[in-house]
């Protein structure tokens, strides 16, 4: 028996394919889901992967939001489905409100793509416990809305309760406050992040790293386990 | 018909990278004596029947749930008189 992982396209996404292929090359089931449905076919966990869903339009993320299929999200989210935002799915989580702050432009005002580092700062997540915490890892970063934003008292919030799950290394890339590439929220079930795990999966392709893999191997485990 | 204009603008404290590059830019223009430049966003909403409190209360719901993400965006909202709708249209 494996999970089974829905991966959400909208309109506009990019690494569906992509993110799908990542949840089969670590040995789970993935299941395509469709913007326009409620029904999340009773997956065990779901992706929402990178790409312009609606253009990106008004915000990144912020037409997605509402959305028919982020009605069944959010709620099943708050009651412990497993959720991973990647890049655009970081923004639609920030959008729906399940994880705090907002996404907005890069610092520079240009579109980013490279191999970044990064710390992981919490392997205690369902999608990261694969890890070990303060792990430095590389993998692909492609964004013009990168720039990670919260007021203080939820940035003090977020450093206290180690919410910052991955923190960008070497080279802030986007002006992000505390260098945070991704966050989760107080559960540990939802997390979003603006690097590329799906990219990093596989020796033959991209940097030749496998270093976004653990995160799809995290959730599986914590599936199967379960 | 009355026009209903919902402006939204980063919260003050929110670095604004294009609104300094516009600012950046205006020396060269020939533009002295502007500190700085926010830039925002404005929505002109057409409003079918009377724009009373109950319509912009649903407007101002709709300005706090969708046009403006309130974790980084201020918005404020204000009826246009006919008349200035009827003018801006020549």
């Amino acid at each position: 028996m494996t999970a089974r992982i829905g991966v959400v396209t909208f309109p506009g996404s990019l690494d569906d394919r992509d993110t799908q292929r990542a949840i089969r090359v670590a040995g789970a089931e993935p299941v395509a889901l469709w913007h326009k449905d409620k029904d999340l076919k009773q997956v065990d966990a779901v992706v929402l992967c990178g790409g312009f869903s609606y253009g990106d339009y008004l915000r990144a993320g912020a037409i997605a939001r509402f959305s028919p299929v982020m009605d069944t999200v959010i709620e099943q989210a708050k009651a412990g489905l497993p959720v991973l935002g990647i890049c655009n799915g970081f923004q639609i989580l920030t959008e729906a409100h399940l994880l705090p702050g907002g996404m907005l432009g890069n610092d520079h005002l240009h579109f980013i793509c490279r191999d970044q580092k990064l710390r992981v700062e919490n392997a205690d997540t369902s999608w990261t416990s694969d890890y070990t915490a303060g792990q430095e890892i590389h993998i692909p970063l492609k964004n013009m809305d990168g720039r990670y934003v919260a007021d203080r008292r939820t940035l003090d919030e977020l450093e206290a309760e180690g919410r910052v799950a991955f923190r960008y290394l070497d080279v802030n890339p986007n002006g992000s406050l505390n260098d945070i590439a991704g966050i989760t929220n107080a559960a540990g079930n939802v997390v979003g992040l603006m690097p590329h795990p799906e990219h990093a999966v596989e020796s033959l392709i991209g940097t030749g790293r496998t270093d976004g893999l653990p995160f799809f191997t995290s959730i599986l485990k914590k599936l199967v386990n379960a | 018909m009355a026009r209903v204009v919902v402006d939204v603008m980063l919260k003050p404290e929110i670095l604004d990278p294009q609104g300094q590059a516009v600012q950046r830019a205006l020396p060269r223009l020939g533009f002295e004596g502007i500190s700085d430049v926010r830039q925002g966003k404005r929505f002109e909403l057409e409003v079918d029947g009377p724009v009373d409190d109950a319509a912009l209360a649903r407007i101002h719901d709709l300005a706090e749930s969708f046009l403006a993400n309130t974790v980084i965006e201020d918005f404020t909202v204000k009826v246009e008189s006919e008349d200035v709708v009827a003018g801006a249209a020549k």
